[in-house]
């Protein structure tokens, strides 16, 4: 018996949602008293391969030749190497959420995703998960003995353990179905499902020339930028910023909106974060019933005052 | 080429969710429902797709007789017929199961789900048709092109993007980027008129096997009341932050 996890790298690096799967997989495993076996799909060097070691893996599988974009290989793989497992956890990453689901549907066991406790059971495998985008926790079993868990962004935390882990590397050569052409990944920027702390802007900013100060904010805070829905609609920011309902769902430590009212779909993808600041002219602004600070002001006033004041507690 | 868009009929965004008194179900008292926006998505791709090439596009649904407002309102946007599935889905791989079952009856070129439901976000049903017909699949794709067999695809990998390829026929997961949200289309009353004489099939589900079930919900603890602090004071904020709440 064991638990198996999904260890995700980009171009060759590991990053804390995957060190967070690790640890999940870690806690579950203590409940059923047995091993952790991370996968790893792609080229990772051994010094990083063996950091899943101090978050609770034993054991590696790196199958090197595997590239993650293909569904079909991973799942395949997945599912040869799985015959022993009881529990698989995945991150909530999008290349998660297109393994998970194949990987369901082959061996035929059910899976759980958004999930935000280490199981309430392990037999039947009982878990806790987000559902209607936030605005309800749901309490689901599943009914095959073995099962899926995919956790949902930033719920759960990292658990060192100063633990190693044995590193085997496995020779395959897939059937692949899928041809990977190339990836893009923005180099220097935090992504939202990993920010710990998210600046974030709306409307109220006027117009796009007025992101300087966010920006500056943001690096200031290593903080990730994101806006609102109509924002990225009229193209004043990326639609990969896009946080709320049909957008990015996040959940990071502190969250801060600018000039933000607060639509109910806005605030469905962002009401997971720990800690929320509001900041706009309208008291009224439905943000301030979530928000656990703010202040009612100009933006133009109280970004450029705060980023002063961040800069002399640093001081 | 024919298109097939697997629509979930899900309340509308700006619905407050309740649950019935035991907290077993979702109250869909007062509800509007609409149709899932990632599929909305999709359903517009397929739109322009068949523009382009003079395909088919079907949608397919699992649901009970509730759900016709929303299959007809996917007719209306110009889909040429539609299947319901008659059943209340009970769990991803029952819905999964239910459309791939019958999808091998009826092949299509293309498949297009949403990335995820906005009600359950199980974010599964796509991903388990494709591995129960055999098919390569992209989720979170956010950029599709068609020439000949051959899909060029992108999908989202969490702070950037993947290129990829593969032959149909093909499963993906929609979103954003499949196409823009201002190629969203409204139903005209020429498209409406046409949606009621168009083929709407029930068909049965051929089982009722289901491999998780829900027990509760709660609603996610109140937040306490903000605290505001006066503009002009934002050192306050600054050493609230740090000292109280120990985020920065």
């Amino acid at each position: 018996m064991s638990v198996l996890v999904y260890a995700e790298n980009w171009k060759g690096t590991f990053r804390k949602s995957t060190f967070e799967a690790v640890s999940y997989a870690n806690e579950t495993a203590k409940l059923l008293a047995t091993d952790v076996i991370a996968l790893s799909f792609g080229e990772v060097s051994d010094d990083e391969l063996s950091k899943l070691g101090n978050y609770g893996a034993n054991k590696v599988l790196s199958a090197s030749s595997i590239n993650k974009g293909d569904s079909r290989e991973t799942s395949n793989f997945f599912a040869e190497n799985t015959t022993d497992a009881s529990i698989i956890i995945f991150a909530s990453t999008y290349t998660s959420k297109m393994i998970a689901p194949r990987l369901a549907a082959k061996l035929k066991i059910g899976m759980s995703s958004n999930v935000i406790s280490i199981p309430l059971s392990t037999s039947p495998i009982t878990v806790s998960r987000k559902a209607f985008s936030g605005k309800a926790i749901e309490k689901t079993i599943i009914k095959t003995e073995k099962g899926i868990i995919c956790l949902a962004p930033n719920a759960f935390g990292l658990t060192e353990t100063g633990g190693d882990c044995s590193i085997e590397k496995i020779n395959t050569t897939g059937n692949r179905s899928i041809t990977i052409e190339g990836e893009e990944i923005a180099s220097g920027k935090i992504s939202l499902a990993e920010a710990e702390i998210i600046v974030s802007a709306g409307r109220g900013l006027k117009s796009p020339e007025n992101w300087g100060m966010i920006e500056e904010l943001a690096d200031l805070l290593g903080a990730a930028t994101a806006c609102s829905k109509p924002v990225a609609d009229i193209g004043w920011r990326p639609h990969g910023e896009h946080v709320g309902q049909t957008g990015k769902v996040v959940a990071p430590n502190l969250y801060i909106a600018i000039g933000i009212s607060g639509a109910i779909q806005h605030l469905a993808g962002v009401n997971s974060s720990k800690v929320m600041v509001a900041i706009n002219t309208d008291p009224e602004a439905p943000f301030f019933k979530a928000a656990d600070y703010g202040i009612v002001g100009d933006a133009f006033q109280v970004v450029p005052k705060l980023i002063e004041e961040i800069k002399n507690a640093k001081n | 080429m024919n298109i097939v868009v697997c629509i979930s009929s899900v309340p509308d965004t700006t619905s407050k969710i309740n649950f019935t008194g035991d907290a077993s179900k979702f109250d869909s008292s007062g509800i509007q429902f609409v149709i899932n926006p990632y599929d909305e998505f999709g359903l517009t791709k397929a739109m322009i797709l068949k523009e382009k090439t003079a395909g088919n596009v079907m949608v397919i649904t699992v649901g009970d007789a509730s759900v016709e407002p929303v299959m007809r309102k996917a007719l209306a946007i110009g889909a040429d017929s539609a299947i319901r599935i008659n059943a209340k889905p009970t769990d991803s791989y029952f819905t999964a199961n239910a459309i791939a079952t019958y999808l091998k009856e009826n092949p299509a070129d293309l498949i297009i789900a949403g990335r995820e439901s906005i009600d359950y976000n199980g974010g599964a049903v796509g991903g388990m048709i494709a591995e129960m017909m055999n098919l390569p699949f992209v989720n979170a794709c956010n950029g599709l092109e068609i020439d000949g067999n051959t899909a060029k695809l992108n999908r989202e990998i969490d702070g950037g993007k993947e290129n990829l390829s593969a032959n149909l026929p093909l499963v993906i997961g929609g979103q954003k980027g499949l196409v823009k949200e201002s190629d969203l289309r409204i139903p005209n009353m020429r498209g409406i008129m046409q949606a009621r004489s168009k083929p709407l099939t029930v068909v049965e589900p051929s089982s009722d096997e289901n491999l998780t079930s829900s027990e509760n919900f709660e609603k996610p603890a109140e937040k306490g009341a903000c605290k505001l602090v006066e503009a002009g004071n934002e050192k306050e904020l600054v050493s609230l932050l740090q000292s109280e709440a120990k985020v920065i």
